[in-house]
């Protein structure tokens, strides 16, 4: 087998220098009648070259061919090559956690700056080595509330993501936190009064989305004076966080948890992806993950090791403020060059072509008889719209046209039949964009 | 440098600055295609409250800046592809090429997750095919792909036990967890809303039966354990440990950390193991890459089947596959949209490669270990003697003597070249050395190993403060962690001043 480094005599050799006769010898531990006698039935062996055309044929077996318009929480966006060739050098893709810094200086100082980049994003003060992705971030930054706080009401916004939301209820279940929801107003954000009327001073978190799900940009002034007025904290999701190169960042907010998935990482069917919680330095003690700081070696240079681990499992075992281990290290190292690719003029031109492409979207869908958008707020690159139709029927007919349609919001929000999550990215033609509204208007011409 | 030392010599390393500290205004490393739509006026579209005036602070280099400085970084790291990594727990072996190229192929990164399950079957059949290769390989009835890493696969997993047993009226109250798991285990517990109990280990490091009986009562919902264990020794009495445990109505867990020693030989499904998680990035090489991404699954028997976390995979009638999101039972949603898919398929790629030959990389791990084991004994003191599977676990007792620890040893195992083993754990041990070579090393390699060790066990003798001082041939010497715990630093400022985080 090419990937084991053994002859079948240097097998005999070794076995012979530690006295075993047989390799069944070293499993002799094992009690006789649990030892699998048979070989195991799975596929396989096979060479590099059958594995490719394995996964060629599944690849062929997916979308490709189709421009998609959607978004609802991971997105399409342009990815350097070079950020692929530095995560693919074997010295950051076989290394494990920085746990002995002299030898891993080059994944602590990386760590470093994404830490950096993203309070610099957030504009928060501090942020965390990466969580799973933006929907465990969010329970984190939920649960770190609930610390900060000693309460355990948690109010979250309807237009949160409502797959986030899940998973909030998922874990929010076991921790004795009870979960209420915000109505949002015929702007699409959070409806203020329906906040009002929840908040007490029994409140750990206020849980808003920016770009929210239905695409529109809140505003945080208001919502963390709110929230802060009852001692409650104000925890923004952000998922797409291209969005943060036009649009005000969370300064107001107390915790940010944030998708990175738009900073140079492939959608990659949902995943790996790399979510980020970052929030103000006097809560730092209250983060879970890890962190890297900067510190010097007993000559006086400049090194990096992992910090705060008191707060982590491995030391603190069941007084943990998280039981996360394993990150998206290499993930939040693609977002890290992707966006020191970007700098700073990069990412104000891909977040100004988001915003124009999506503009210049709505435009074309409003001219077609029938379509109208759903709300007024302003929005960056997605929005929602509503059809004379059921929006399945018209993905239907789009799918036809080799065009994936924009998400369905009637699921997930019954009072949202028919209306439609559409988005566009800088990776979004307007040959596509007027092709889709063609499509869109002739499958509303459609007989049903 | 002791010239008998035949692996690493000194090289150079540039020196390099944080990206910040390399940046000027009006230089930039990426570049779009022309906008083709008329551009939008941000202040018009967003209004004023909204606008943001560029990101204060953000980097501004070319591109052969971004590429020097992500290479001198990556230069500054040891990692498997330079050398044996030997970290007890972590199974660093080989990660095979092949399973990057197929995780970017076109079709397989560039799938969205919401796309029409008509327009995904490739996606969906990597996944069918993978739960089957863990299930045959585990012996389990069920699995979920969707945990993102070990610890979430055990926070999966004890939701499971607790939606099982809630479903029977009593979810109960405590998880028992020996001293030698993980530190995600007890952590873990308590997230699922549990309290822990520390159970001790006998008096060969395992699970101690005697004690184990008078500790589960009708309170206990589970035991967590790991097997074989941090020490590297198959739990023997593990179908007993499961029966003392269904007698009372509760469950057994099993921490997969350690599956590469059983792969191929043993299943847990087979000896009375009710639920699972495995690490993908361990024992199904997919990469670390620093500290993750990874993957968890989880496995289980039949009983546990109905609460599995949504999305489902589910074939339909003509062999069509479905994700769905319905099921009354289910503990919920773990994680937004479908696992870390891409993970997932370069686990497959290496399943693929080994087959059912994937029981020759567990006895070569095996081997390896217990080759290193035979030729470290009486080197180092081995404070267990039942036999040891994958990793074998020493102890400084030895070194302690001239005042040479367990760190100081692995400090200086840099200096020979090799990534240091596991250090002070587990807590059974005190001082420990955890030594796991993975099936990846060479004969040549594991001798250099041991080489290095022996000539580090003289040195602790003739020449300790040489061991305590190491490593010496770094970038950088032993970090000052105190001092960055004690004003932590945790982002670069303009005029690099610190982070002013709480005491």
């Amino acid at each position: 087998m090419r990937y084991l480094p053994k002859s079948t005599a240097e097998r005999q050799q070794m076995l012979a220098a530690i006295g075993k006769k047989s390799i069944e010898e070293l499993f002799s531990s094992i009690p006789e009648r649990y030892r699998l006698r048979k070989p195991l039935n799975i596929p396989g062996p096979y060479s590099e070259e059958e594995i490719i055309q394995y996964f060629k044929a599944r690849a062929a077996e997916n979308s490709g061919g189709y421009t998609s318009f959607l978004g609802a929480g991971v997105y399409n966006h342009l990815r350097s090559v070079v950020t692929d060739a530095i995560i693919q050098r074997g010295e950051f893709l076989t290394s494990y956690t920085p746990y002995q810094a002299e030898i891993t200086q080059g994944t602590l100082q990386a760590i470093f700056e994404f830490q950096t980049l993203m309070c610099q994003l957030t504009g928060q003060e501090v942020a965390n080595a990466s969580m799973y992705d933006g929907s465990t971030a969010a329970t984190e930054a939920v649960l770190m509330a609930e610390r900060l706080t000693g309460r355990q009401r948690v109010l979250a916004a309807r237009s949160v993501h409502p797959e986030y939301r899940e998973v909030l209820r998922t874990f929010a279940k076991n921790s004795g936190l009870q979960v209420e929801e915000i109505a949002f107003t015929k702007s699409g954000t959070v409806d203020p009064k329906a906040l009002q009327g929840l908040l007490k001073d029994d409140v750990a978190a206020v849980v808003v989305q920016s770009p929210n799900f239905f695409g529109a940009i809140e505003s945080y002034g208001a919502l963390a004076a709110a929230a802060h007025s009852c001692g409650a904290l104000l925890v923004v999701v952000i998922t797409e966080a291209v969005s943060l190169g036009l649009v005000q960042p969370p300064a107001e907010a107390d915790i940010v948890a944030m998708e990175g998935q738009s900073f140079g990482l492939a959608p990659s069917y949902g995943g790996p992806f790399a979510g980020v919680i970052a929030s103000k330095d006097k809560n730092v003690r209250q983060m879970p993950g890890r962190l890297a700081g900067q510190t010097t070696d007993s000559e006086g240079c400049r090194g990096f090791v992992l910090t705060l681990a008191t707060r982590e499992q491995h030391i603190r075992r069941e007084k943990a403020t998280s039981n996360i281990c394993t990150n998206q290290a290499l993930c939040a190292l693609a977002a890290t060059v992707h966006m020191t690719l970007l700098g700073k003029e990069g990412l104000r031109e891909m977040a100004g072509q988001n915003l124009s492409k999506a503009q210049f979207a709505l435009g074309e869908l409003l001219k077609v008889s029938g379509v109208r958008r759903t709300f007024d707020a302003p929005f960056f690159n997605e929005f929602t719209v509503e059809l004379p139709k059921s929006v399945k029927l018209v993905n239907a007919q789009l799918v036809r046209e080799k065009i994936i349609g924009p998400f369905v919001l009637g699921t997930a929000y019954p009072e949202l039949t028919k209306h439609a999550l559409v988005c566009v990215t800088e990776t979004t033609t307007r040959a596509e964009i007027e092709r889709f509204a063609g499509a869109v208007k002739k499958a509303l011409e459609q007989p049903v | 440098m002791n010239t008998r030392i035949k692996k690493a010599t000194r090289h150079t390393n540039q020196s390099e600055g944080l990206i910040f500290e390399k940046s000027s205004p009006g230089k930039r490393a990426f570049e779009l295609p022309p906008l083709d739509v008329p551009a939008a006026d941000p202040g018009r579209a967003l209004g004023k409250v909204y606008r943001r005036e560029g990101v204060e602070g953000f980097p501004e280099v070319s591109e052969i800046e971004v590429i020097r400085h992500f290479t001198r970084l990556s230069t500054w790291n040891y990692a498997i592809d330079l050398g044996m990594y030997p970290l007890g727990s972590c199974t660093m072996k080989y990660n095979p090429r092949v399973n990057e190229f197929v995780a970017r192929l076109d079709g397989i990164a560039t799938e969205h997750p919401f796309q029409p399950q008509e327009l995904s079957q490739g996606c969906l059949k990597i996944l069918r095919l993978l739960e089957k290769c863990l299930l045959e390989i585990t012996g389990m009835d069920a699995l979920t792909l969707q945990p993102a890493a070990g610890a979430h696969g055990e926070l999966t997993g004890l939701l499971l036990i607790r939606a099982y047993l809630e479903k029977q009226g009593n979810p109960r109250k405590k998880v028992l967890i020996p001293d030698s798991a993980h530190g995600t285990n007890p952590a873990t517990a308590v997230i699922a809303g549990y309290e822990v109990e520390n159970i001790r280990s006998g008096p060969e490091g395992q699970v101690d039966i005697a004690k184990l009986r008078e500790q589960v009562t009708p309170d206990v919902a589970a035991l967590m354990v790991t097997n074989p264990s941090t020490l590297g020794i198959f739990e023997q009495s593990i179908p007993e440990i499961a029966e003392i445990l269904h007698t009372k109505g509760a469950l057994l867990y099993m921490d997969g950390a350690n599956m590469n020693a059983l792969t191929g030989v043993t299943r847990p499904g087979d000896f009375g193991v009710d639920v699972m998680h495995l690490n993908l990035h361990k024992t199904f090489s997919t990469p670390h890459g620093g500290g993750g991404p990874g993957a968890g699954p989880v496995a289980m028997k039949k009983i546990l089947e109905p609460f599995r976390p949504v999305p489902i995979l589910v074939e339909k009638e003509g062999g069509r596959l479905a994700l769905e999101s319905v099921r009354p039972d289910s503990i919920g949603r773990v994680k937004a949209f479908s696992g870390n898919f891409g993970v997932l398929v370069r686990a497959l790629a290496y399943i693929l490669a080994y087959g059912p030959g994937v029981r020759q990389a567990t006895e070569d791990a095996v081997l390896n270990a217990n080759y290193i084991r035979k030729n470290l004994e009486g080197v180092y003191d081995l404070p267990y003697s039942l036999p040891s599977m994958h990793e074998v676990v020493f102890s400084d007792a030895k070194q302690k003597k001239n005042g040479v620890s367990t760190m100081d040893i692995a400090k200086r195992l840099i200096d020979y070249g090799f990534h240091p083993y596991t250090t002070a754990f587990p807590l059974i041990v005190h001082g420990a050395l955890m030594i796991e070579p993975t099936e990846s090393e060479s004969r040549e390699e594991c001798d250099l190993f041991i080489d290095a060790m022996k000539s580090i066990a003289e040195e602790s003798a003739s020449q300790p403060e040489l061991v305590k001082t190491a490593p010496h041939t770094t970038r950088v010497k032993r970090l000052d962690e105190v001092g960055a715990a004690r004003k932590p630093i945790l982002r670069w400022k303009p005029g690099g001043s610190r982070s002013e985080a709480a005491d």
